[in-house]
């Protein structure tokens, strides 16, 4: 079971990297970037620490986690691995690869598996688009994605 | 002289097994003892020859790929380190006929040398376009770059020398240089090249951007999908504040200039100019209406420059070589090279520098070899997600901004997807609105509400209710969204949609019904 920090130490914890960060310019996507590494996802109790440091309100902090598709509002799996499903990945039969891949895995996309040990996500291109059909596991990149590398992503992710 | 090898750490080579060639390289050179320097070098762009590692030998370099780890020892029993022969042999990387067709001006050094190695870049012509600039005043910079006819690289073809004068001429206490390298068009990947390859090249252009302009500080906005890229030019970041290229003088002059790594959080809308400028600030990355244009009201309401990777990263080469001698590639109104990124279905996908004017035919068919299944070439997108499908009979087609816009398509980011016979036209105009629900920001309607009502009348031509009349529907309906939209992702994902349609009808038909089994 994955142990949630309480929320007086994701509070300080908060605290800290906002202190880090704040006197950046722009400094709110650095900030959330910031708490997503340390918590592996963006947690609610972390978003009023934020908008006090930078005095403006917890909706508008809310409405910016919320807009964009990197920040988790709960943790991933052990591994995240996010398959490629822009156009230049369907020409190469991502859909194919996607259906094997959440077979094997036993979940959807944008699931966690049971055991927490991998989150499937769908991506909109990783820029490998000339070595497609792609997957980035753990920001390590794979290309031309085939039979054999689909089981060893799926063996690495379950050891 | 200890032999050096390069091995690519460029994201498309690592996804095709970079790493675990140079670790079996390395294991071989302790194990014979031999002892020799590994460069990391970007990729030149032959996808379809990475890994390819190269020698460098008295001779020159020589080049082998693609090279699998599990035939690192073989290579060494051939005698790679001097050239010998082996199956992977290609000889010369410059005289393999992908990269010898190629006018490589913005990606000069991409491949070639270690991206981190500043001595690398002065000598291969790296920092003599900065060296003119800081001797310049600052109008004859702009001049310069209007004079090449550059035009932005990122899709909208606006030329870059105007966007700096309206920046140069507008007074503030500070501006901005905003480099956008949030590339998030399917097929497209020359911006992570370039930045994974030679960083300092773009740094260079950004700090000729801000001399001319008058700006002094400078933001790369990265997308997060793009690791490699961003710590790539974290480091040359760095290196360059180290060597004061950047800095209170850059290179030593009265300029200031100074840049930042920002990194993206998974919005395609934020690679729209005025998104990603409220991405910067740290607000949702909505849409702003223009005018203002950021050119006078841009980054935290100042006056911003903001280009692609490639426009900024092409201005060294006009700085250092001249107008003229950029003005002197290309055709009509599209002068210089633009690096066309073959992709998707294809026998022989890379990144292809040329001038503009060579046809989409010979593009996909001569440069590319057709379809890496080896099946018939049915349609390409040019252009990413926003761009238009384009049958065999348009393949006449030039690579020019204003002959693609009269074929009904775009060039945008230069990106090219081939797709095999097998492709279902119909499934990728759903797409094309479906990728549009996802990722509208929701500021204007027929975007945000068009895109889902788009997936549900193709959805209806699918199951063959009514199909006539719901491709007048979808027509009607692309064009609220083409002239209803502030930006391009509701604006222009009408282009892939229709053209499905008029190019590619027969899949709009109803599929014949099956009869049913006794």
């Amino acid at each position: 079971m994955i142990m949630q920090p309480a929320s007086t130490e994701i509070a300080s914890r908060t605290a800290a990297i906002v202190q880090e960060l704040k006197g950046l310019e722009g400094p709110l996507l650095p900030i959330l970037h910031g708490i997503q590494e340390e918590f592996g996802h963006v947690p609610q109790d972390a978003l009023p620490v934020i908008a006090e440091a930078l005095n403006i309100s917890k909706a508008e902090v809310h409405g910016v986690v919320t807009f964009y598709h990197d920040y988790r509002s709960h943790p991933a799996g052990r591994h995240v691995l996010k398959l490629c499903q822009a156009e230049a990945c369907q020409s190469m039969g991502s859909d194919v690869v996607a259906a094997k891949l959440k077979q094997l895995l036993g979940i959807g996309f944008h699931e966690t598996a049971r055991d927490g040990s991998v989150t499937l996500e769908p991506v909109y291109c990783l820029g490998l688009c000339a070595c497609a059909p792609s997957a980035m596991l753990d920001g390590e990149v794979i290309g031309r994605l085939d039979d054999e590398k689909l089981d060893e992503i799926v063996a690495e992710v379950r050891s | 002289m200890i032999p050096r090898i390069y091995v690519p750490g460029d994201s498309g080579a690592l996804a095709l097994g970079a790493e675990k060639v140079a670790i079996a390289i390395e294991k071989e050179l302790a194990d014979r003892g031999i002892e020799a320097k590994i460069v990391r070098n970007g990729s030149r762009g032959a996808y379809f020859l990475e890994p390819m590692v190269e020698v460098a030998t008295e001779k020159g370099r020589v080049a082998y790929g693609p090279v699998q780890p599990s035939e690192v020892k073989s290579l060494f029993d051939s005698g790679f380190l001097t050239g010998g022969h082996h199956n992977r042999w290609l000889g010369a990387p410059d005289k393999i006929p992908f990269l010898a067709r190629q006018t490589r001006l913005t990606f000069a050094r991409c491949g070639v040398i270690n991206p981190l190695s500043l001595d690398h870049y002065k000598a291969h012509g790296g920092l003599k376009g900065l060296q003119n600039a800081v001797a310049m005043a600052p109008a004859e910079i702009v001049k310069q770059v209007t004079e090449s006819g550059l035009r932005g690289r990122g899709g909208a073809g606006f030329p870059t020398g105007i966007k700096w004068k309206t920046v140069l001429d507008t007074t503030a206490d500070k501006k901005y240089i905003v480099c956008n390298a949030d590339e998030g068009d399917s097929a497209t990947f020359a911006d992570r090249m370039i930045m994974e390859g030679d960083p300092f090249v773009l740094i260079e252009g950004m700090a000729i951007g801000g001399i001319a302009t008058g700006a002094t500080k400078g933001f790369v906005y990265i997308r997060s999908e793009y690791p490699h890229a961003v710590a790539m030019m974290q480091k040359a970041v760095e290196a360059a504040r180290k060597a004061g290229l950047l800095g209170l003088n850059v290179l030593g002059s009265p300029n200031a200039f100074d840049m930042e790594i920002r990194v993206g959080a998974g919005a395609y809308v934020c690679g729209e100019e005025t998104s990603l400028l409220n991405s910067l600030e740290g607000k949702r990355g909505v849409v702003r209406a223009k005018p203002p244009l950021p050119a006078i009201q841009g980054l935290f309401g100042k006056p911003t420059v903001i280009n692609n990777v490639i426009s900024l990263a092409s201005v060294p080469v006009i700085m250092d070589k001249g107008a003229a001698f950029y003005k002197d590639f290309g055709m009509g109104r599209s002068r210089g090279t633009i690096p066309i990124q073959i992709a998707g279905n294809v026998r022989y996908g890379g990144l292809f520098e040329a001038a503009f004017g060579m046809t989409l035919g010979e593009i996909v068919d001569d440069i590319g070899g057709g379809t890496a299944t080896g099946r018939p070439v049915k349609a390409v997108q040019v252009g990413g997600p926003l761009g238009a499908y384009f049958p065999r009979s348009l393949f006449d087609t030039p690579f020019d901004y204003e002959a693609f816009a009269a074929k009904d398509g775009l060039i945008g980011h230069a990106g090219i997807t081939v797709f095999d016979d097998s492709a279902d036209m119909l499934k990728q105009a759903r797409f094309a609105m479906e990728f549009c629900a996802i990722e509208s920001c929701g500021k204007c309607t027929p975007c945000r509400i068009g895109s889902t009502r788009g997936v549900e009348t193709i959805d209806k031509i699918a199951r063959g209710i009514e199909p006539e009349r719901q491709i007048e529907l979808v027509t009607d309906l692309c064009n609220t969204m083409k002239f209803g939209s502030l930006c391009a992702l509701g604006g222009f994902t009408p282009y892939p949609v229709m053209s499905a349609i008029n190019h590619f009808r027969d899949d709009f038909k109803p599929a014949p019904v099956a009869e049913a089994a006794e």
